[in-house]
Parts: structure tokens; C-alpha cells; sequence
């Protein structure tokens, strides 16, 4: 059974999976925690020396690698809890507070991408 | 299938039960000692010393973490077993809710002992009882041989895809644990074809179908719809253990009753009772009815589910029952044994004036004379009831100077409809 | 259960008490009848006197609790009667067997007070373990001389199980010693 995360609050006793278990992988990437968000951290590229310090503290796998090199931060997923910021030893990471990000109209580009994330997970 | 041979055995209750472990070749056993549960597990260690059994033995640091180790494994798919007692079952309390609702097939055997405090280290059911309503299905042993057939029989029923729970199975500590009694081992093969291979639906560590253990279920989600599917399961279970025990009669030529009667075909006055004392009474209904006594004895071997028709059919002929707890319900109005036994009795609208006897309490000798003196008592209990005379619990074998009591071991509780 | 018998054994612990009532029950089992072997446990420390408890049958036995009146009382530390109860609740035609140089008669006279209808038997079994086996080991012996005194074990079918189940373990020697120690406290009970 593929597992609908909005379904499940109109299964039967019968239809949970056994022990309520999750029969599927992965299913954390279908919850998009990023509007828990107060503070956004934002990656200044200049800045970066791709220690990947902050890839292996996040929390929520949203700061992202690619070739070994930091690739940019998922704001679907981020719930903005800082830990990158922190531990960042060049301060290529800091954090903004979300809405006076939003205000300045970067929301139409967050929505997009929102957008493009679930497209891929479906194709998946 | 080889012709099966059975070999008489002397052997104690933990030496029976490693034997059924080994029998069952488990994948893991995560256990820490604890008396009188420490036979079992060093048996078993030598068995997988000897190359006896290919089964990854955990010395785990405490029993919560024995459980713990015990629901990852399981989990992960491997046939999984544990042993403890006392303050050992106490420790894991937390996770056998979590085993019951993973739904995990579990068997653990429990040595029932007392709990702290004052230490005693004997036979009572003050542990066990803590996990009735945990969710895990619980067997109790008579003796060794009982201890080592319902250990064959949990892995049907725990592993039975229409079950899928855990089992305790559990013998009285010191008196069945440790005491060298007369038992019959039957043949690997015989067993190992009986109990069958564990083919778990699902795997924690198969990549190729990955699943989650243990996720949240919040407020309005599917917690209580979970809940009831271990109810049904736990009703299902009735009917595995049922057929899984008379496949067990088959070959072993020992029968598996949820409910052991004896003298039930004419008795009046009747003892209830579970584990290693309902031969105890058995003999001296004998010795009663030898006499002429219409006395009689029910035994309970299941508690989990608990068997209410079958204990109903075998009670609804007596006149007066003395239901004995070997633990406390302090505050309550009677033991757990008792307290389901009535309300089997009144849910089947059957009314039968009932006494409770709390006995052999941090494994305090259950004499026959305790047993004599309760089938005297039972002689005023209906007129008693008939008067609306309340008799609350009652301890037997307890010192008192109480000047209600019968006699200086007897000492009469008023909980029920006390005024104070 | 007319022909159940309870023995009660009273030892220090170390002395192989709990061994020899498996000896006794294991015997039984053989021959084809019904047991229980039980040690009582509390402190467990060398040197403490303990008690444990068989019980020997043709039927099956259902019966879970201590023994109280035994039909017979084995001792095999005789430093333990002045301090302990021995005969306590024992049958009134019981059997008292004892580990000790004295003779039934001097045990009466200055050791135990014992019933009247209590048979007295002694055995030296520490002296023949020494003998036979090189070392004190009072448990096989006392064995041989409860198959003399009662029915209760055959002395022949105690040496078959002994001669089995401790070549498992044991060289050969160790083996015919025990067998020897049965032999020689079979014949030298009081």
C-alpha cells in the first residue's frame, strides 16, 4: 500500500498497517516542515569554504551537498532552528527573521520551489 | 516426519524453558540475569557456547535495554526471546506497551517473583501481574512441564499472522523455577517442525522494502484505531492458542486447556487459582472428595486472554468460590484474579457468592492446611451471602492479632462497602 | 498419596546436599518413578546450614509446597545437632540418618533428643568418602546407606546411575571410588 500521509486520519483499525507501521521510505521528505520557520538562515556562497560542517549538524537534512561541496539550503524542510549558523566557522550562514524576508517579496520564488520539490518527489 | 521420542527429563522449570528456547533456535536473545530467571539464562548461554543454537546472545546492561535490544531485533525481523523477573519486568514496564503496539512477537519468560519492598526474592505474581494489561498474552505454568510446553506453544501464537503479539510465559519462581522436577523433552526435530520458521511480514533492515517502526500517531489520528487492533488481535489469539495446542496434544499426548477443572462434573465449593499451587488444592480436593465432598478445583493456564467462557462453563454449578490472588491490588476490592473472575461471572449473569483469599505472597509456603481451612470457610459463604454479610479480601497464612480473624494466620480485610 | 515419601536433608552449604537429593530423586527416575528435589534458598554462603527437600513416588505429584513432616531426615554435618531441630515435625515411625561416627545409641544419648518411634541410623560417610573417594564428599555414600535403610532407592540402580552419569564427567578412578563409597556405606550403616 503506497503510504498517503493525508489519508491516515480516515483509516479503519483494519487499514493501519500492522504495529502502525510506515510501509514506505523516506516519507519524512513529504512533510514540508519549511513554514515552521521563524528564522531563515541565509548561505553566502563568497563566503563558503564547503567544510560541510553545517550538512553534518543539520537536524532536518536541508542543507544541501553536491560533488562535496555545499549546494545551497532546502527551505521546504528547514524549520530554521539555527544549528548551521552556529556552527559555521566563517559565518557564511546567518540567520533572518522569516517574514521581513518574505515581506521584501522573495515569497513568489520560495512558492516555486515548493512547487518543483513536490513535482520531483511525485515522479519518484 | 521422524518418529518422535519424548525423554524424561529431571530438570527444573528454567532448564525447561532454555530447552524450549533452544528448541526454537531464536535468532537473538538480549537478557540480563536476574534471579530466580538466572538458570534460564545460563543454560541457554552454554547451548550457544556448545554451538547448540546459532543465536546472537545480547549481555545487555539492565532489562530495560534487554527489551529494548529485544524490540529492535524483533523488529528487524529475527525470531526473539528474553527472559526476567521481579524488578527486572518492572524495569522493561514502559516497553512492553511498546512490543504489544509494534505488534512485535516477543516470547518472554517471566520467573514470577515478588517486588521490593521489603527484598524477597521468592515466588509470588506481584511482577507479572504489573503487565496484564500491557497487551502481551500471559501463560501460567504449573510446573516444569507446563513451562516447557507453553514455551513451544507461544511462538505459534505470538507469530501467527492473524496475532502478531508478544507472549509471557511464565512459571512460579523457586518453586517451579529451581525445583528439580519430572519432565519430557521431546525430540529437536519434532519441535523444530511444530514451531515452524518465523517469516516476518516485513523487515527494518531490508532496503529493498523499507518500513518505520514506532511512528506517531497524534490526537485524532489512528492512536485508538491502533489500540483496537490489538484488542482483535488479542481475541484472535483465543482461537491460535486453541488449535496450537491441540496440535501440541497431538504429538505430545499433554493436553493445553485454557481452564483445568477437577471434581467440576458435581462440586460445590470450588478454589480458583493460577501457577504452581493449583496442585496443591488438586490434592486436597482429592483427599475431600475421597470423602465424600462435593469440593472442586479451577486452574487457569491462560490470564491473556482471559478465558471467560471456558472459566464461566466450568464455575456456573458451584454454590461458593474462593478465588485465590497470589498478589496484592492494595486499595482495590480484590485481586486480578478475582476481579475477573466476577465480573465473567456477572457479565454472564451468573451470581455465585465469591470470597478472595490474597496467599503465598513473597513465595510464602502454601500449605494444605491453608487450602483445607479455605474449602471449611467456603461452607458458611452461602448463607453468609444470603444475610448480606460482606467479607472483604482475605489473607491466609499471614500473622495477625486481629480479633475478627479465624485463626492467628487468617486476617480479614473489610474493603469491600466498608463504612468506615 | 499413600506411598509418597518425603526426605528432608539438612547440610551445610557446600557439602553437596543439593547434589545428593538430585542424586536421590535422579535414581528414582530411573526406576521409573515420580520426584521433586528442592533446596531451600536464602543466603547462599559456604558453611551455612541448609535444607532441602525430596520427594519420591510412584504417582505423579502435584504438590507444591515445603516439606513438614518428613517421612526421613538426613544429616550430613552432625555439628549442626546441637544447634538445629532436626526431627522437627518429623512422621512419628521416621528415620533419622545421619553422617557420624557415633552409633544410633550414642547419638540418643548425647546428641539429639529423638522421638521414641524414630529409628536412629548412622553412617560414617565422611570417613568412607575419604577412603574411597580421597576427599570429603559425605553426599554419594550417605546415598548408599538411605538404599540400606528404606526402599525408598535401589542400591543397585543408584550405582547404574552413578556409574553413567559421572563418567560424563569424571575419570574412571573418581568413578569406581563412588561406587566403592555406595558399596562400603550400604554395608556399614548402624
Amino acid at each position: 500500500m503506497a503510504w498517503d500521509i493525508e489519508g491516515n486520519e480516515k483509516w479503519t483499525y483494519e487499514e493501519i498497517p500492522l504495529g502502525a507501521m510506515t510501509l514506505e521510505g523516506g516519507t519524512g521528505t513529504k512533510h514540508l516542515t519549511g513554514d515552521w520557520r521563524v528564522k531563515r538562515p541565509v548561505w553566502d556562497s563568497e563566503k563558503c569554504i564547503h567544510c560541510l560542517q553545517c550538512w553534518m549538524y543539520c537536524p532536518d537534512n536541508s542543507c544541501k551537498a553536491k560533488d562535496e561541496k555545499m549546494d545551497g539550503i532546502d527551505y521546504e524542510h528547514c524549520k530554521g532552528c539555527g544549528v548551521c549558523a552556529q556552527v559555521c566557522p566563517v559565518n557564511a550562514l546567518t540567520m533572518h527573521v522569516e517574514k521581513d524576508i518574505r515581506a521584501k517579496g522573495d515569497e513568489k520564488e520560495l512558492h516555486e520551489h515548493a512547487e518543483k520539490v513536490l513535482k520531483e518527489e511525485e515522479g519518484k | 516426519m521422524a518418529e518422535k521420542k519424548q525423554t524424561v527429563m529431571a530438570a527444573s522449570g528454567d532448564q525447561m524453558v532454555a530447552e524450549a528456547f533452544r528448541q526454537a533456535n531464536p535468532d537473538v536473545l538480549p537478557v540480563y540475569p536476574i534471579t530466580p530467571q538466572t538458570i534460564i539464562v545460563e543454560e541457554f548461554d552454554k547451548f550457544v557456547a556448545d554451538g547448540k543454537v546459532h543465536t546472537e546472545f545480547v549481555p545487555v546492561e539492565s532489562e530495560h535495554s534487554a527489551m529494548a535490544a529485544a524490540i529492535g531485533a524483533s523488529a528487524a525481523g529475527a525470531r526473539t526471546v528474553t527472559a526476567t523477573a521481579s524488578q527486572g519486568l518492572a524495569y522493561m514496564w514502559e516497553e512492553l506497551y511498546v512490543a504489544a503496539g509494534m505488534r512485535l512477537p516477543i516470547v518472554m519468560a517471566n520467573a514470577n517473583r515478588a517486588l521490593s519492598a521489603p527484598i524477597n526474592i521468592h515466588g509470588d505474581h506481584s511482577d507479572i501481574m504489573g503487565c496484564r494489561d500491557t497487551g502481551w498474552i500471559m501463560l501460567f505454568a504449573e510446573n516444569a512441564q507446563e513451562a516447557y510446553d507453553d514455551t513451544l506453544i507461544s511462538f505459534r501464537v505470538a507469530e501467527h499472522p492473524d496475532v502478531m503479539l508478544p507472549v509471557a510465559t511464565t512459571l512460579d519462581g523457586f518453586i517451579t523455577s529451581h525445583a528439580l522436577d519430572r519432565a519430557e523433552l521431546m525430540d529437536d526435530e519434532t519441535v523444530a517442525e511444530f514451531v515452524g520458521q518465523y517469516k516476518p511480514a516485513h523487515s527494518l533492515l531490508d532496503t529493498e522494502d523499507p518500513v518505520s517502526y514506532g511512528m506517531f500517531a497524534n490526537l485524532g489520528n489512528f492512536y485508538m484505531e491502533t489500540k483496537l487492533g490489538q484488542r482483535k488481535a488479542m481475541e484472535n489469539s483465543f482461537k491460535v492458542l486453541r488449535e496450537a495446542g491441540a496440535e501440541w496434544e497431538k504429538l505430545s499426548g499433554r493436553p493445553f486447556e485454557f481452564v483445568k477443572t477437577y471434581g467440576m462434573e458435581d462440586a460445590e465449593r470450588v478454589i480458583v487459582v493460577m501457577g504452581s499451587s493449583i496442585g496443591n488444592a488438586r490434592a486436597v480436593a482429592r483427599e475431600l472428595r475421597a470423602n465424600g465432598e462435593k469440593v472442586g478445583v479451577v486452574g487457569l493456564r491462560v490470564f491473556r486472554p482471559f478465558p471467560a467462557y471456558d472459566l464461566v462453563a466450568a464455575l456456573k454449578g458451584a454454590k461458593a468460590i474462593a478465588i485465590m490472588d497470589r498478589c496484592e491490588t492494595i486499595g482495590g476490592q480484590g485481586g486480578p484474579l478475582w476481579s475477573e473472575t466476577v465480573a465473567a461471572m456477572a457479565t454472564a449473569g451468573v451470581s455465585i457468592p465469591t470470597r478472595n483469599y490474597i496467599y503465598g505472597l513473597g513465595g510464602a509456603d502454601v500449605t494444605l492446611e491453608i487450602l483445607y481451612q479455605i474449602y471449611e470457610d467456603l461452607k458458611e459463604l452461602p448463607a453468609a451471602a444470603e444475610k448480606g454479610d460482606v467479607i472483604g479480601v482475605t489473607y491466609v497464612g499471614a500473622r495477625t492479632s486481629a480479633k475478627d480473624s479465624q485463626s492467628n494466620l487468617v486476617a480479614n480485610s473489610q474493603t469491600a462497602a466498608h463504612k468506615g | 498419596m499413600p506411598n509418597l515419601t518425603e526426605i528432608r536433608w539438612h547440610a551445610r552449604a557446600g557439602q553437596g546436599a543439593v547434589t545428593a537429593s538430585r542424586l536421590v530423586a535422579e535414581t528414582a527416575m530411573d526406576d521409573g518413578q515420580y520426584f521433586q528435589s528442592m533446596p531451600e534458598f536464602g543466603a547462599e554462603r559456604q558453611g551455612a546450614p541448609l535444607r532441602a527437600f525430596t520427594r519420591i513416588s510412584s504417582d505423579p505429584i502435584e504438590i507444591h509446597n515445603n516439606i513438614l513432616n518428613p517421612d526421613i531426615v538426613i544429616v550430613l554435618d552432625e555439628t549442626l545437632l546441637p544447634t538445629i531441630d532436626v526431627c522437627e515435625g518429623m512422621k512419628e515411625d521416621g528415620i533419622l540418618l545421619i553422617n557420624t561416627r557415633m552409633t544410633p545409641e550414642e547419638v540418643r544419648e548425647v546428641s539429639v533428643e529423638v522421638p521414641a518411634g524414630v529409628q536412629v541410623r548412622t553412617v560414617d560417610a565422611s570417613n568412607i568418602a575419604v577412603e574411597t573417594i580421597g576427599r570429603d564428599i559425605p553426599n554419594t555414600p550417605i546415598a548408599g546407606a538411605l538404599a540400606k535403610v528404606t526402599n525408598v532407592i535401589n542400591v543397585d540402580s543408584l550405582k547404574k546411575y552413578v556409574k553413567n552419569s559421572f563418567a560424563e564427567k569424571f575419570p574412571e578412578k573418581v568413578v569406581e571410588g563412588n561406587i566403592a563409597s555406595i558399596d562400603r556405606a550400604y554395608e556399614e550403616v548402624h
